[in-house]
């Protein structure tokens, strides 16, 4: 029986600023992870990735596994949730600037 | 110190402009990310998990106030206001934007800096004793020697694309302060019969597969340095495996090949090219010796250092924890710690980087260092400046008294910047400062050397530490493991794993525990961490470490049996 999907989110760095963003429902890379468009089915996250692959403003674009919460997709790993949120030695960085605000590439 | 000329000027301000092109062609699209990242590489330039970073090289860890100050207008104009000085004696910049690296690398060729080979297959930034030119310990100053190396390294034509990384350090003390035997090639300056030459250590380094230097070959006269050195590089580029990064250092070639084998290959290759140099490079290293003349040390009394030590206990405090011994009468080696407890270890703000430089400026004849420990040196100060610079460090924050304690941590970018680490690093280290100072123990406990790496490629050193720290990713947790008894020095060892590692939020009680134990069982108060780890061994720290486990393991063996 193959294992159930883990719903994935598709995340990147951005080319001129290097920020973490992730794609949204309506193709835009936005900074937000609740935000991001979360793919339930594998073959949709992986076509929608070969297409965000393409664009020249974002680099090193991969899936990452999330899970549903209730304001929208949460990281499953920590590794990912540090990139969600900026550095935890002090408060700089991504949260400093954010303040969870969704924004344009 | 060292100043370009004319050919460094113009090579550096090419690879600006080179570099430059490079960007505007990747911004524009003309460039791919997979056609742009072998060159933003070579410029320093990495993408980390956040956002770039640029390493910048600090050519044996020295600087002027010039270069300080530069460095701190960059902090502020290009990045968050703050740089961070690493285990390889350079300063990373964590947040840069990529249209903004050009003018950072032209404002570094302003003062004859910039970033090249501090990323790649490449030799990168040579490394030294970070008292170059001031310890009383001293044979011979390395920095001549570290220089000459730079500029036969930098943009060598056989040396761009090696099978891995290379790492070369050179020291010219008795005491070995810059991780001599954890490098690809150490370099040991000794004299012998009133002559100077090297003797020449291969194949350490730490990482996944940690390993001590072995003794290449014990004497190497100085007018055979850099061809020795080109020809144990050059042995290595042709023989080092490039079917598997992991296997790719020098370390596993020599440990696979076996030493004598490598020797007799480098001795065979260094009679075939000796005669190629032809002099130049002894040229080269008498010109180079001319800009490392010791300053103008000057001849006063130390009655002021002498009546602040006398009166004022906090002043003697950091004067007996971060002063070493100077080769002039009435100088001092001051250590500037960036480890202030609760803060990042290594993280200098603009204004402290500036204060720094107005330090040596006034006071330390215009002469910085940075430490393999992510700490600043006043490497020439007279002992009648001291009570003023310690006043001026305590408004900015810097005049911290832990000097080889507890609290004195070195740790990795790990997991709140680096892209390649398993777990946090500089957390673990903000923790375990602010417990110690939380205690008051740092001054009784005494020298400890705690080091903690983020990921198994061991940028911190945690090998070599007396208290090593390994952060892991297990099961999508961060696990910290913890080695004992290491120790960085002449006398290096790889420390002794204590067992299964330990939860984030477990790591700092346990670190105590060794502590605690330690203090407890100590002859005296004399007798060091390290001393008395080896004295007592594993047994009662690892005791201190699992007491549960060791009571429950015959029942759960009972159970699987």
């Amino acid at each position: 029986m193959p294992r159930p999907f883990t719903p994935k989110a598709i995340t990147a760095n951005a080319l001129l600023e290097g920020d973490v963003i992730y794609l949204s429902h309506d193709g835009q890379w936005v900074r937000d992870l609740r935000a991001a468009r979360a793919f339930t089915e594998q073959d949709a996250a992986e076509a929608a990735l070969a297409t965000a692959s393409k664009d020249g403003m974002v680099v090193g674009a991969y899936l990452t596994d999330v899970k549903l919460g209730e304001h929208g997709p949460e990281p499953t790993h920590f590794r990912e949730e540090f990139r969600r949120t900026g550095p935890s030695n002090y408060f700089h960085g991504k949260q400093e600037t954010t303040n969870g605000v969704a924004a344009n590439v | 110190m060292y100043k370009y000329n004319d050919f460094d000027e113009a090579f550096v301000r090419e690879r600006v402009a080179q570099f430059s092109g490079q960007v505007a062609r990747r911004i524009d699209g003309s460039l791919t990310e997979d056609e742009f990242r072998p060159l933003r590489l070579m410029n320093g330039l990495y993408l980390q998990l956040h956002a770039y970073m640029l390493r910048v090289a600090i050519p044996y860890g020295t600087l002027n106030s010039r270069q300080m100050d530069q460095l701190a207008y960059i902090a502020e104009t290009y990045d968050r206001g703050y740089g961070h000085f690493t285990t390889r004696q350079n300063i990373q910049y964590n947040w840069p934007k990529l249209p903004d690296v050009p003018a950072i690398l032209e404002k570094l060729a302003d003062v004859e800096m910039h970033a090249i080979q501090t990323s790649g297959n490449t030799i990168r930034n040579v490394t030294a004793d970070h008292f170059a030119g001031a310890a009383a310990d001293e044979v011979a100053d390395p920095r001549p020697v570290a220089e000459l190396i730079r500029q036969w390294s930098t943009d060598h034509p056989e040396f761009q694309f090696l099978p891995r990384k290379f790492k070369v350090a050179v020291s010219g003390a008795t005491a070995d302060r810059a991780v001599i035997k954890a490098h690809d090639v150490g370099i040991y300056l000794r004299e012998q019969d009133g002559e100077l030459g090297a003797q020449i250590i291969v194949g350490g380094g730490l990482g996944r597969t940690p390993m001590v230097g072995k003794v290449l070959k014990e004497w190497v006269a100085f007018e055979d340095l850099l061809p020795y050195l080109e020809a144990t590089v050059s042995v290595w580029n042709l023989l080092g495996r490039r079917d598997n990064k992991y296997k790719a250092r020098i370390k596993i070639t020599v440990h696979e090949h076996g030493i004598d084998d490598i020797r007799a290959r480098v001795e065979e290759r260094f009679a075939q090219i000796k005669p190629a140099f032809g002099g130049i490079d002894r040229e080269m290293l008498s010109e180079i010796e001319t800009h490392f003349a010791p300053p103008a040390f000057r001849n006063a009394p130390t009655d002021e250092f002498d009546r602040a030590y006398e009166t004022d206990p906090v002043f003697r405090s950091w004067a007996d924890t971060n002063l070493s011994a100077h080769k002039a009468t009435g100088y001092a080696i001051a250590t500037i710690s960036i480890k202030k407890p609760g803060d990042t270890p290594g993280d200098a703000s603009a204004d402290q980087m500036r204060t720094l430089a107005g330090l040596a400026r006034d006071f330390g004849h215009d002469e910085l260092r940075i430490s393999h420990e992510q700490n600043v040196i006043l490497p020439h100060v007279h002992k009648s400046d001291l009570p003023r610079i310690h006043a001026i460090l305590k408004a900015t924050g810097l005049a911290t008294a832990n000097v080889g304690l507890a609290s004195d941590i070195i740790a990795c970018p790990g997991m709140d910047y680096c892209a390649l680490a398993t777990a946090r690093s500089i957390p673990v280290a903000q923790g375990i400062a602010t417990r110690v100072e939380e205690l008051g123990i740092e001054h009784d406990i005494g020298e400890l050397k705690i080091k903690i790496s983020g990921c198994i490629n061991a940028c911190g050193h945690h090998h070599v530490g007396h208290i090593g720290i390994l952060g892991l990713d297990r099961a999508g947790v961060e696990n910290y493991q913890i080695t004992l008894g290491g120790d960085a020095t002449e006398t290096m060892v790889i420390g002794d794993r204590t067992g299964p590692g330990f939860a984030y939020d477990e790591i700092v009680p346990a670190i105590e525990r060794i502590v605690e134990t330690y203090l407890a069982l100590r002859l005296n108060e004399d007798e060091t961490f390290l001393e008395a780890y080896r004295r007592l061994g594993m047994a009662p720290f690892k005791a201190a470490l699992y007491p549960a486990k060791e009571e429950t393991a015959p029942k759960e063996k009972a159970n699987a049996a």
